[in-house]
């Protein structure tokens, strides 16, 4: 454990994070994860964000060491797609008993491993740690260098037990991993100055193909997407990239870090939401490249495309705004999907009554302000029952949020839009942009409202 | 007869199985004004939260005492009493529901112990009811977490009476029940002129009304003074394996004698259900329901020339196989069979084996069944094997509807002969000139399939 405490530390300790570095000493040390309250708390622990870091990569065996809940209550639940490979879809876990508790896992772990090797033949084993197996003093980076050793096959220990944080803190371990034993294990069958990574980018209802074909266009080459719809070898290899995007900025801001310093691969903090944010992401792509030796043409090639497409974009979300004008969106989101959906709604004439920055940072923040003027409404962490009172009373149309919360706009008979991560609707890029208008619009204006607010004659007026 | 197998596998591959906390935490949820509380990692509780978010489409009254490391190695006690503290104090529960988890369960935590203290300490709390139930995710699985919850619901909060309610009976409701069901035998109770006591009743708290304001804890299912009072009953109806031990408990502290009804789907099944509560409150069986009862006879003489001789696939929990499972082979079907966990009914199971296992082994066992039959998870094994799949079980998260899928009574049971049925006509295979004659990959035919 003690590594795993040291490793913690260093993961709290992110030069490259703004949040990170305006703390004290003090505060530092303490971590970026908020005390959790008791009878008071929300939210997965860092095996879940691990798992739904690393999960995306579809070709491997993702093997969960820990009792039935970890897994059992929990599989094969989440939206990150694959164009080709199914394996990461299947529910591997050792399902641990009370024997297994008295006298250890590692020898089911080590049994496992085998089993899922002869079976199924992955290129890896991913094998995550939980919360009793690591408090009994299961040492499953000792089972997983053992298995390797024997089988010759890579095994890779994912050592995020739930206990020790939250879901971002998983996702930073699950980075870590990656790091320490699969970036760099393997070469690319060949190179190209078009070559980068997208960090912290999941695939989410095939939004990583909203994107891909502009890049294609460009002859850009996404070595490695880390993790949406990655293969294993693409991740091993994807330190041959010349540039790299990190795309859910506070996920796995370790992984661009590193390996900028490791490999020398420069990377930018960007997103796909958002017309003018996949514009500057394009932008910077090709920026990154041209200065890594690229040749300059990208540039003018990149300004054309994003021309074309902006323009497309906004022709078609013309249709939109007369329908959309003046109506009041609660946006419940974190991070950096706060300001730059925000900035692309107001552009079709929605007006954003309130949105959470639970999880964003100061920089997020002060964009937000900047793009909604002085009277922003941002909610620290917005109560349920605040929002339902917001909504019941009318004072917003429609909320966006993920899927925990829809009941509460639901059960005030209010319009509903999923934008987390169990989404069925892809909204990445120019695409995605016109996808989640239509998607507001057709939920505003969706006949049932109107009948299900009707009361039942009985209840309306005495018969 | 059927031999029990446990599979002999290290890994579990594609589980059907889904952990005890969550089955008792479920089983509060259907008390009213109830606020489960999972004594665990954060994670534990968010885990099925979303399961039970997906699977009902409802909000989720679901807390954690927020165990981390630290407090994991030094024990929970405070982590429980501020959970206890700050949850009367937001919510405002009547009665809160406390499971243990696998991680508390491997320390070692004395919740008991600790429940104790905090009562002493906090006078205030007097008025709130806290069930605690010891669930590790390493032992059992969802079915005994529900069944050891509403064990300790009766024993806890159940009176004895000096009176006897003449009218009112107690029905114990098995996990394998959905809202539908429960409304369904609510009715059938009632329409004898009986009073039924539900618990726990799901279809009083997740069966998708629309509340007139916003609450924090569940709105609906069985009220405190209703558990209380369990004890003036005639009698208690349990329904499903799993409610034996809660139906014994109540005997034994209240005196009030239980019937156990292993199953509901089926037509001997439920002519036994409406002998006993003619019986019980002296009327005759209604005429609504000897219409019903008619028209299963009528959909089972229509239905069983699709159903007999087919294979069918069932992986579920032990009561829910049990009561499908049965009634599939009363309709002449064969059976394979996948469960989660041990129970006294899997060798009494209509099928040559029962393998207690996970969908892997469900898939190994679907080929070549003409139908498979488990919760949504099964859904990519059916889309290999390439045979209609109908989904039945927690979670069903891919499908509208799974609070309000009936298959007890005459009428779910008709109904339920109409679903398969259709979903046997619609896979029905059209002769064809080569029908006849022998293939040439008959020789291949009892090789082992190939994983995935």
């Amino acid at each position: 454990m003690a590594t795993l405490a040291g490793k913690i530390q260093q993961v709290f300790d992110e030069p490259a994070c703004g949040k990170n570095q305006a703390k004290s000493d003090k505060e530092r040390k303490k971590g970026c994860s908020k005390q959790l309250q008791p009878g008071a708390a929300a939210g997965g622990c860092a095996f879940d964000g691990a798992k739904i870091a690393l999960q995306p990569i579809t070709d491997v065996a993702h093997l969960v060491h820990g009792p039935i809940a970890c897994e059992g209550n929990s599989w094969d639940n989440r939206g990150a797609k694959s164009s080709g490979a199914r394996l990461y879809r299947t529910g591997f876990t050792t399902d641990i008993n009370e024997t297994d508790v008295v006298f250890g896992g590692e020898k089911r772990l080590f049994k496992s491993i085998k089993e899922i090797l002869d079976k199924y033949d992955p290129p890896a084993v991913f094998v995550y740690q939980t919360c009793v197996t690591a408090l009994i003093g299961d040492d499953i980076e000792a089972v997983c260098k053992a298995a390797s050793a024997k089988f010759g096959k890579p095994v890779i220990p994912v050592n995020a037990p739930g206990f020790v944080g939250s879901k971002n803190l998983g996702n930073k371990l699950a980075g870590e991993a990656l790091l320490d034993h699969v970036i760099g294990t393997e070469e690319p069958a060949y190179t190209t100055p078009y070559d980068i990574n997208i960090i912290g980018e999941y695939n989410l209802a095939g939004e990583l193909w909203q994107v891909k074909p502009l890049l294609d266009e460009l002859g850009i080459r996404i070595l490695s997407c880390i993790s949406g719809d990655a293969r294993y070898h693409e991740v091993a290899s994807s330190h041959r990239a010349r540039a790299a995007m990190m795309v859910c900025s506070k996920a796995m801001i370790n992984v661009a870090r590193k390996m900028e310093e490791r490999y020398g691969i420069p990377f930018f903090e960007g997103s796909f939401y958002g017309i003018s944010d996949m514009s500057d992401s394009l932008r910077q792509i090709a920026r990154l490249l041209v200065e890594k030796g690229a040749p300059a043409e990208l540039t003018e090639r990149t300004e054309a495309l994003i021309r074309r497409e902006e323009a497309r974009a906004w022709e078609r979300l013309d249709p939109y705004r007369e329908r959309l004008a003046g109506k009041r969106v609660l946006l419940i989101t974190g991070g950096v999907k706060s300001w730059s959906v925000v900035a692309a709604l107001q552009e079709v004439g929605l007006e954003i009554v309130g949105t959470s920055v639970k999880k964003s940072t100061k920089e997020d923040k002060e964009r937000i302000k900047e793009i909604m003027g002085d009277d922003a409404h941002m909610f620290d962490d917005m109560t349920p029952r605040e929002m339902y009172r917001m909504l019941k009373e009318a004072r917003a149309d429609i909320m966006l949020s993920g899927g925990r919360s829809q009941f509460v706009a639901l059960k005030a008979k209010m319009p509903w839009l999923d934008i987390n991560q169990e989404r069925h609707h892809a909204y990445a890029g120019y695409e995605g942009m016109v996808a989640l208008v239509r998607e507001i619009e057709k939920s505003l204006y969706n006949p049932i409202w109107e009948q299900v607010r009707t009361p039942a004659p009985w209840d309306a007026a005495p018969l | 007869m059927a031999t029990v197998i446990t599979s002999k596998k290290a890994c579990s591959v594609n589980p059907l199985k889904m952990s005890q906390p969550i089955g008792a935490a479920l089983a509060f949820l259907g008390l009213n004004r109830c606020m489960p509380l999972l004594h665990g990692s954060q994670g534990c509780t968010a885990f099925g939260l979303v399961l039970f978010v997906r699977h009902f489409r409802e909000a989720i009254p679901l807390q954690t005492t927020a165990m981390n490391e630290v407090a994991t190695i030094l024990g929970g006690m405070d982590n429980v009493e501020q959970a206890i503290v700050n949850i009367c104090n937001r919510a405002r529960p009547e009665v809160i529901g406390l499971c243990s988890t696998g991680l508390t369960e491997t320390k070692g935590d004395d919740v008991e112990g600790y429940l104790k203290l905090i009562r002493a300490k906090h006078p205030e709390l007097d008025g709130v009811p806290i069930v605690y139930v010891s669930t590790p995710d390493y032992k059992d699985a969802f079915q005994d977490g529900w069944s050891k919850a509403v064990t300790g619901i009766v024993r806890q909060l159940a009176q004895p009476a000096a009176v006897r309610a003449e009218r009112q009976v107690n029905v114990l409701a098995g996990s394998h029940l959905t809202p539908g069901d429960l409304e369904e035998i609510r009715e059938m109770a009632e329409a004898f002129g009986l009073d039924p006591i539900l618990v726990p009743d799901l279809s009083g708290s997740l069966d998708g009304h629309i509340p007139e304001d916003f609450s924090p804890t569940t709105l609906g299912g069985t009220r405190l003074e209703q558990i209380r009072a369990m004890g003036a009953s005639r009698a208690t109806i349990a329904v499903g394996e799993q409610m034996r031990p809660a139906a014994e408990a109540l005997e034994q502290k209240t005196g009030v004698p239980y019937t156990l009804f292993e199953r509901l789907t089926g037509l001997t099944a439920n002519d036994r259900l409406l002998a006993f509560l003619s019986r019980e409150s002296g009327r005759q069986v209604p005429d609504k329901y000897r219409r019903q009862r008619s028209q299963l006879v009528d959909a089972m003489l229509d239905g069983h020339f699709f159903f007999g001789g087919k294979r069918v696939a069932v992986g579920a929990e032990p009561d829910l196989l049990w009561d499908v499972g049965c009634w599939l082979a009363e309709m002449g079907c064969e059976l394979e069979a996948v469960t989660t966990a041990h129970s006294p009914l899997l060798e009494r199971l209509p099928s040559a084996e029962v393998t207690i296992g996970d969908l892997e082994d469900l898939e190994r066992l679907a080929h070549g069944c003409d139908l498979l039959i488990t919760h949504s998870h099964g859904r990519q094994a059916a889309e290999r094997l390439g045979i209609p799949f109908l989904r039945m079980g927690m979670p069903t998260f891919d499908r509208l509807g799974a609070a309000h899928r009936l298959s007890v009574g005459y009428r779910g049971t008709r109904d339920l002969v109409f679903e398969i049925g259709n979903l046997f006509l619609a896979n029905a295979h059209d002769n064809r000139p080569d029908t006849w004659t022998p293939a040439k990959e008959e020789r291949h035919a009892g090789a082992p399939a190939t994983a995935h």
